[in-house]
């Protein structure tokens, strides 16, 4: 079986995995980061992303060996010294989560949304959401909350 | 967004207690969780819909790498282990119960809809459990299937269930025939109408999944599992399905995913995960993929109907007649009987005066998967019956839709309001919701906009909907009258501990509508005990007294009236101790806020206090009263809350494509006590993306042979962040009468009013009437023909 090495919030992590190992899966069940969910089978639902050399990606989609030597962002990752980022901080005070299942893959997805566009239309918010599924929140309070955290990022 | 402020107690949108581990992924899902020398379980599923099964040889599978074990349907008989359940037996015309085909655990002699569990592979590995699964032989006979309602019910068709004849499953009717009749024998006009409310698949994002334990020392079985209900899994387990007694299963239901009543259920997957470790002495973990769900979580929906309105020529409603075919799919469920009668037919009078209703429903086994209650379950049928016939009544008698409803609504000086249907209407005002859904979505203005669309080649459209519900399930007496097979109370216990804080355990179970917090703040407002000092525990019945846990938007309205009722509990007994420590006697003493007094002095004693002073009985009143801090109360409701709302939903089509783009939905809800706007908003909003998905988006397709065409996030539309404006929601906070907080609820309100206002907005634009949901296809297809008819 391949050995896998590649760096996971900041810390290296290691492991022997077979080659049919996605990403989550290497994530979740050889290192225990289970915040990173699945929701799907066919990489619609986007409960899956995980920031791959700072730009998100959706972890079912890629093997684990093509993560070698990348540098890994998930959830657990994201909060410094229990501080939460503005885009989690803007998440709890706007109410843009209920279950919480998706919400670790829209928070990653909005991360990236906003490094790449430091101030998005709300039109541009729901078009980079395509790819994360909300049963819950019928997307009206994640998309005032990451509006919210780029006024707040900006300072 | 409202400010929290300083104030926890109920009315403030106090942030989410439960959002922090969320949001740092430190939430527990079944999934997450891994028990010591776990192994895995994959389910091979029916690729047919309908077959006899003459043999499953395993043993290929059986001497696969890794492979534990395999079982199948015998294996399970072997042990008394039965299948799915029915929990509501509704009386039929005739009189005699609904038909109620007996289920296996794993199916046995035939399947009856693609996905039908068929075996258990139990392995080291997940993978090599799938590997295995390919290895088992299964002898089909595949037989043609009964996909349509009409085919299954057509005279001479076969039968998915011997003891089943004519594939129905019952015929039921509510109101009164002989009155409905006589009403359009007077009628001036009659609208007719005949629809479809399309399936749906509720795709809650997370998927289904078990854990099975068994601790053989203790001879204690445990089941973690996405329920809604983990109390009530545990009593149909152990009472139905012949797993043990209820002492000794545990079941835990932690962090869910979603449910949106796709999760009530105790499925074949869990029973038989569950039975696995207990035979094999180790922990089978199994959670399904979302291929899976597609084909085995319930679905929603599914009705075709018939209905007329009978009118007089001002419009007044003189009768309303209504005959239903409803799917139920392969077999029944929990609520499969219950949904598309009781909670269906009591709502079919709507909003309005309508003097005469009669409705009659017909269920149909069909080998699809089974049919039961789904996010709103029965009621956005009724709503959708109901307001579809209005709103074309409005077109054909040339009166403002607005207008005729207002001529018909039940006045608000006229609750309690028996309905024709059997409900009683507690109460409602349904003009100001009207009134105030117009002022919002500028209803006087929408012809200058629809004017200026058609400037830019568009169509634009508008809806309305005045829909009503019965909810906050529910008063056992009724419900036992009615067929139903449990109580529907609630149960809470606060604990003080003995330094002030307090521990609330609850029989509801939150997957997303914030328990944690809106009950720590009835805590707040009713013991003073700020939000941050509350921990609510939820969904372990090894922990939590008993539930009857979360559907039916009943959390609010009877899990918190259990909450209230035991922090009053708690307030009488702190009375008494606090009569003792100021030295008074119990009637001198006054409570507010967490803080008692003697009146008419300065003398005072914080909860905190009396807290400790009970479980320090140092100077305590041992001979009249025990020591401790810590009440258990039930509450079993006397009526159903009635939530209503008035909804606009306003849309543009663009004729060349047929695309439908949303342009607004406002909601203007009575959901009684609103205990965290923040909350009860996103609640409505959620249920608005439902209803838009099912108007606009969502379609459950099988093909003829029983083949589920949408069985994938790439086949089956679920509504997308793009596909939505912004909502405007607004509540209206009249109280309900019957319930100590107030509280209607209104975790299903945004899905039973907004799928049809937003079709209503889409046939104005149109001008043709369509079936849900509107798809660009459907749309342009509609155009065009109404542009060759006119020809």
């Amino acid at each position: 079986m391949p050995t896998v090495s590649m760096t996971v919030n900041g810390q290296p992590a290691a492991g022997e995995v077979e080659g049919r190992t996605l990403l989550v899966e290497f994530l979740r069940e050889h290192l225990g980061l289970t915040g990173t969910h699945v929701g799907c089978d066919t990489s619609q639902c986007g409960a899956c992303v995980v920031h791959v050399d700072g730009k998100s990606v959706k972890s079912c989609t890629l093997l684990a060996v093509q993560a070698v030597g990348t540098e890994v962002t998930t959830i657990e990752g994201l909060a410094t010294n229990g501080t939460l980022h503005p885009v989690q901080a803007a998440f709890k005070e706007h109410h843009g989560l209920q279950c919480g299942f998706c919400t670790p893959g829209m928070v990653m997805s909005a991360v990236d949304l906003l490094s790449q566009n430091a101030s998005p239309s709300e039109p541009e918010i729901r078009e980079w959401l395509e790819g994360n599924i909300c049963r819950c929140t019928g997307y009206h309070n994640i998309v005032k909350a990451i509006d919210a955290a780029a006024q707040a990022m900006k300072g | 967004m409202p400010d929290s402020g300083t104030n926890t107690g109920i009315g403030a949108s106090v942030r989410r207690k439960e959002d922090f581990r969320f949001l740092t992924g430190k939430g527990k899902y079944t999934d997450d969780l891994n028990r010591p020398g776990q192994a895995h379980a994959y389910f091979l599923l029916s690729p047919h819909a309908r077959a006899k099964i003459n043999g499953i040889d395993t043993n290929a599978a059986k001497q696969a790498p890794g492979v534990v074990d395999v079982f199948t349907a015998a294996d399970l008989a072997a042990d008394g282990v039965s299948g799915p359940i029915c929990g509501w037996v509704v009386t039929q015309k005739n009189g005699e119960p609904h038909k109620s085909p007996a289920v296996s655990a794993l199916a046995s002699d035939r399947v009856n809809y693609v996905g039908e569990q068929v075996a258990i592979v139990v392995a080291e590995t997940l993978a090599q459990a799938k590997d295995a699964a390919e290895l088992i032989e299964v002898n089909y006979q595949p037989q043609p299937a009964l996909i349509k309602m009409k085919d299954a019910l057509a005279n001479g068709a076969a039968q998915l269930h011997d003891d089943v004849p004519g594939n129905l499953c019952f015929d039921w009717e509510i109101g009164d025939k002989a009155a409905t009749d006589a009403a359009f024998k007077k009628a001036h006009h009659v609208t007719k109408i005949d629809i479809h409310n399309n399936r749906l698949i509720p795709n809650a994002i997370e998927p289904r999944a078990a854990i099975g334990d068994y601790d053989s020392g203790m001879d204690m079985m445990t089941l973690y599992t996405t329920s809604q209900n983990p109390h009530v899994a545990r009593l149909v387990l152990a009472a139905f399905m012949g797993l043990g007694p209820e002492n000794k299963l545990r079941v835990v239901a932690p962090d869910v995913g979603g449910g949106f009543g796709s999760k009530i259920y105790v499925y074949r997957d869990e029973i038989v995960t569950l039975w696995a470790a207990k035979k094999l002495g180790r922990p089978v973990k199994w959670t399904a993929e979302r291929s899976a769900s597609f084909l085995t979580d319930a679905h929603g929906r599914d009705h075709d109907t018939h209905a007329e309105l009978a009118v007089d020529k001002d419009g007044t409603f003189l009768g309303l007649r209504v005959s239903t075919l409803a799917n139920v799919g392969a077999h029944n469920q929990i609520f499969s009987t219950a949904t598309p009668s009781y909670l269906y037919g009591c709502l079919l009078a709507g909003q309005y005066r309508t003097p005469a209703v009669y409705g009659e429903v017909k269920t149909v086994f069909t080998n699809t998967a089974p049919v039961d209650a789904y996010r709103g379950a029965g009621r956005p049928e009724a709503t959708f019956v109901v307001e579809r016939l209005v709103e074309k009544t409005a077109k054909e008698m040339g009166i403002d839709r607005a207008e005729l409803r207002r001529r018909n609504f039940i006045p608000p000086d006229q609750f309690p309001y028996q309905s024709p249907c059997l409900v009683q209407y507690d109460s409602g005002d349904f003009p100001h919701l009207l009134d105030r859904a117009m002022e919002v979505i500028d209803y006087a203005g929408f012809s200058a906009r629809k004017q200026a669309s058609a400037e830019r080649g568009k169509l634009r459209g508008i809806g309305l909907s005045c829909w009503i519900e019965a909810c906050g399930l529910a008063p056992s007496a009724v419900v036992g009258f009615l067929g139903g097979g449990v109580g529907q109370w609630e149960s809470a216990n606060i604990k003080f501990n003995p330094t002030g804080s307090v521990t609330l355990y609850t029989g509801s179970h939150s997957h997303g509508q914030g328990h944690e917090t809106v009950f720590a703040q009835i805590i707040s407002e009713h013991l003073g005990v700020p939000v941050e000092s509350v921990e609510v525990v939820h969904g372990d019945t090894a922990v939590v007294p008993f539930g009857m846990g979360t559907y039916g938007s009943r959390s609010g309205p009877v899990g918190g009236g259990a909450v209230y009722k035991a922090a009053q509990k708690i307030v009488e007994k702190g009375r008494k101790i606090a009569a003792h420590l100021l030295e008074a006697s119990v009637e001198d003493i006054e409570y507010a806020g967490g803080t008692y007094s003697v009146a008419g002095t300065d003398r005072t004693k914080t909860m905190a206090e009396i807290a400790f002073a009970a479980y320090v009985p140092h100077n305590y009143p041992l001979d009249v009263l025990e020591p401790g801090l810590d009440e258990t109360a039930f509450f079993d409701p006397m009526n159903f809350t009635f939530p209503s709302g008035a909804y606009f939903a306003e849309v543009e089509v663009d004729p060349d494509t047929g695309v439908v783009t949303v342009l607004d939905m406002v909601g203007i809800d009575d959901v009684g006590t609103v205990m965290n706007p923040m909350i009860v908003a996103g609640q409505l909003h959620g249920g608005f993306a439902q209803g838009i998905g099912q108007a606009l988006y969502e379609q459950c397709v099988y093909d003829e042979n029983g083949q589920l065409l949408t069985g994938s996030l790439m086949d089956y539309c679920m509504p997308r962040a793009d596909h939505f404006p912004s909502f405007r929601t607004e509540e209206t906070n009249q109280p309900c009468p019957h319930n100590p907080l107030g509280v209607k609820g209104c975790g299903e309100a945004g899905a039973i009013g907004s799928p049809v206002a937003m079709l209503n907005a889409v046939i104005d634009a149109i001008g043709v009437n369509i079936d849900m949901p509107a798809t660009p296809e459907k749309v342009w297809r509609a155009l065009q023909s109404q542009a060759q008819a006119a020809e």
